[in-house]
């Protein structure tokens, strides 16, 4: 298995998603010898995971039980340790399409941040690709290339320690795309176009404030970029749940016991006060949305280099 | 960087886009061949050569030319009004008229040059406030100044154009919902995919993009046989068309309950005629594929050819003997024709069948206008346990139902129904805000992971639905009337 290669089985040093039920899950190393402790009881490796189908269910020592999960990207985003604000599929699925990424595709990212859009990035241009990802924060740095490592992606990224506004991404006239999620994208716009193929090359910058957003559009306007669009996305989740809904009791027209009212139910108990819920209710599917939703993760703004 | 350093170049046969501000257009590199864009009719010879993404004039002749980069002079400190209380629409604040316009355009006066003489002309631009002033210099610009670019077809082209231009082609499948489907599927080089969908082919080229040549993708068709129309406007080169197969939803029942055979193709009845022919009655599948790819078409050919020509000395021909023997070879030759063609066409029905039969499909990706219930449950089958599937559907209902039957199916976790939301912006000094409209829908996404399927115990998969639903039922009425 790897995060750009599907594999049928759980082999000793994957990474493994253990999936518990409704939105709750977490990644694993898979170890020969190694336990994990889940709140359905102990997952052995040795004898619970390698070897096992992904996809299979397991069930753990206390009885219950869980599923194995190959890893993917998305997977990964909803599961890794946060060492920063991360970018969520939503925005990566149209920052991908945006930017034209795809096999072959060479690419440049600041900051490499909890390496989220990274491990996506890097499935999409795989095999024959390349990630420039460039961090200014030391450790974040050794940590996303651990990662990576561990992962079985490293030949595909190189991750350098340095600040993009002063120095740049570290290639010159390649790029197919770059993306900047930084505080000041407007300083690395000259280092964004110079990293660029000479033509046609595409990025992103990714801000928060529309302040930042302002100023990024024209220094992009500056340095000669066209077809400058600014956009945002949102997802929506609906729960599927089957509604009942009481019908009113309105009474009777006249005294006798003509039947009123609409019923869609059993029609011989109907207009009695206190009927039971059964009778006076419709039921119907709904997708219902959920009472918050995320309202804003920032703005992107795309470009051309001309 | 797969294109050298220059930039792809444009080519004759290529399928380009022409864009002008936000409009798209796809049409085919021919030379001589006249293209009407945007009120304008040129010819695109004299694009041939250049580098994609070049902006274009067109001139008088009806010729493209490579737009001249003009710098802006700037203005000196422009005459400008505060506001517009003092300012009257009566419409006759431009002083030339239609006439005087057509004038300067017959005489070959440039666009950049006609905007300045109806800003000198207007009587009310000074007055205007600079912000007013730049709205109606872009919005003169805008039609006067006829730059066409000529760009590379992309996903993110394609599916902006096909949304903009023919949504009920694509079921109205906006393309930010597009681009979610490609991540959410894990779509990438190496998958073996299954796609279903009628969406004019934009959305197996979407997904053959991201896969970039490397993997293998079969494409279920309805009816006689797939439509790839978007498909070839992405230029994708030959190769990627090699691990490209089809297979015929009419056949997925068969295939799944293990009586499938390639003796009746979804296609015109001549053929299944010749087909009858040929069959002898059995049903065991894997006889029938391996009589399949034992026989070559020159065994087979003769004998179908001697039934034909029998037919053809039984018709009544009064016509001298030679012009018969020529029809003969004639049809002889139609006959060996269409004969390659349903050999070959069986074959790879009987290639594709074997792939899906494999049942270790990497991912599913439904966008069609039929409904997805029926889709999902036939096609999950053919799935791999822990990959991810997407259906896209244009209503939200249809979705509704298939969740609640995938599961009762199960074998299925992390079911998600989603849409998203899209808003565009103009970014400007001190005017910017969300631009005036916005797309009302752009379709809805379930979205799901498969697992090992635990056939024969229907009471664990209860348990799985009520693990995997939250909250159960029963909580959610008395919640539900609390509201």
């Amino acid at each position: 298995m790897s995060f750009i290669e599907y594999g049928d089985t759980i082999k000793d040093g994957d990474t493994a998603i253990v999936f518990l039920g409704h939105e709750s899950m977490f990644p694993v190393k898979v170890q020969h010898g190694t336990v994990t402790q889940t709140k359905y009881g102990v997952i052995r490796h040795s004898t619970d995971l390698i070897g096992k189908k992904y996809g299979s269910k397991v069930t753990c020592s206390k009885g219950g039980w869980v599923f194995i999960l190959h890893p993917t990207p998305e997977l990964w985003t909803m599961n890794l340790p946060h060492r920063t604000q991360i970018l969520y599929s939503t925005d990566i699925s149209i920052i991908t399409m945006m930017l034209e990424l795809k096999p072959g595709s060479i690419v440049c990212e600041s900051g490499t941040g909890s390496g989220s859009l990274s491990h996506a990035l890097i499935r999409t241009v795989a095999p024959t690709g390349h990630l420039y990802t460039v961090e200014f924060h030391q450790q974040r740095a050794e940590k996303a290339r651990e990662e990576f490592r561990e992962h079985g992606v490293d030949h595909l990224v190189t991750v350098t320690n340095q600040d993009v506004c002063k120095n740049g991404f570290g290639v010159s006239n390649t790029a197919d795309a770059v993306f900047l999620d930084i505080p000041s994208p407007w300083e690395a716009i000259g280092h964004a176009k110079s990293a660029l193929k000479a033509e046609g090359g595409r990025i992103c910058s990714f801000s928060p404030c529309i302040e930042q957003v302002q100023r990024t559009c024209l220094a992009m306007e500056e340095y000669g970029f066209t077809e400058i669009n600014t956009l945002e996305i949102l997802l929506r989740v609906y729960n599927v749940r089957t509604i009942s809904l009481q019908i009113p009791d309105l009474g009777k027209a006249a005294e006798d016991n003509s039947g009123t009212g609409f019923d869609s139910s059993n029609p011989s108990n109907q207009g009695s006060p206190g009927a039971n819920l059964q009778q006076g209710t419709v039921q119907f599917k709904s997708g219902v949305p959920l009472r918050e939703m995320v309202g804003h993760t920032g703005y992107l703004t795309f470009a051309t280099k001309s | 960087a797969m294109e050298g350093l220059a930039g792809a170049r444009i080519r004759e046969g290529d399928c380009a886009v022409l864009k002008r501000g936000e409009v798209f257009k796809a049409v085919p590199v021919l030379r001589r061949r006249k293209i009407i864009f945007e009120k304008q009719w040129f010819y695109l010879d004299n694009a041939i050569g250049h580098v994609y993404g070049t902006t274009f004039e067109v001139t008088n002749g009806g010729n493209l030319q490579p737009k001249q980069e003009v710098e802006e002079t700037t203005t000196e400190t422009k005459e400008a009004g505060t506001d517009n209380r003092n300012i009257v629409d009566d419409g006759k604040s431009q002083k030339l008229t239609h006439d005087d316009i057509k004038a300067l355009k017959d005489k070959g006066i440039k666009g950049q040059e006609i905007v300045q003489q109806l800003i000198e002309n207007s009587t009310t631009f000074r007055d205007k406030t600079e912000f007013a002033q730049d709205k109606y210099i872009k919005k003169k610009k805008k039609k006067y100044e006829a730059v066409i670019t000529i760009v590379k077809p992309s996903t993110r082209i394609l599916s902006t154009m096909y949304y903009a231009r023919e949504p009920g082609k694509i079921n109205h499948l906006r393309y930010d919902t597009l681009a979610q489907m490609l991540t959410l599927g894990n779509i990438h080089a190496g998958n073996k995919m299954i796609v279903m969908e009628t969406c004019a082919g934009l959305v197996l080229g979407a997904v053959m993009e991201r896969m970039g040549g490397y993997g293998s993708i079969i494409q279920m068709y309805p009816g006689g046989g797939p439509v790839r129309a978007a498909t070839s406007c992405f230029g994708f080169p030959k190769p990627f068309f090699d691990n490209l197969h089809e297979f015929p939803l009419s056949k997925v029942h068969s295939l799944l309950s293990g009586t499938f055979s390639t003796e009746t193709l979804p296609s015109d009845p001549e053929d299944n005629a010749l087909v009858e022919e040929e069959s002898n009655g059995l049903t065991d599948e894997k006889q029938i594929s391996l009589q399949e790819t034992e026989e070559e078409p020159t065994t087979e050919a003769p004998m179908e050819i001697n039934q034909a020509e029998e037919q053809e000395t039984m018709d009544i021909n009064a016509e001298d003997v030679e012009f018969k023997e020529n029809k003969e070879k004639e049809n002889k030759e139609n006959v060996r024709e269409k004969q390659m063609k349903q050999w070959e066409r069986r074959k790879k029905l009987t290639e594709a069948a074997a792939l899906l039969r494999e049942k270790n499909a990497d991912g599913l990706i439904v966008a069609s206008k039929f409904h997805p219930t029926p889709l999902l449950l036939s096609l999950l089958e053919f799935v791999a346990p822990s990959r991810p599937f997407v259906v896209y559907c244009q209503y939200k209902e249809p979705l509704l139902e298939c969740y609640t039957k995938l599961r009762e199916r199960g074998g299925v976790i992390n079911l998600k129904l989603s849409e998203t939301w899209l808003r565009n912006y103009q970014v400007l000094p001190d005017r910017s805000h969300p631009k005036l409209t916005m797309s009302g829908g752009g379709g809805y996404l379930l979205s799901g992971i498969t697992v090992v399927l635990d056939k024969g115990k229907s009471d664990s998969s209860n348990l799985e639905a009520l693990k995997m639903e939250e909250p159960s039922p029963k909580r959610c009425k008395v919640q539900d009337l609390h509201c």
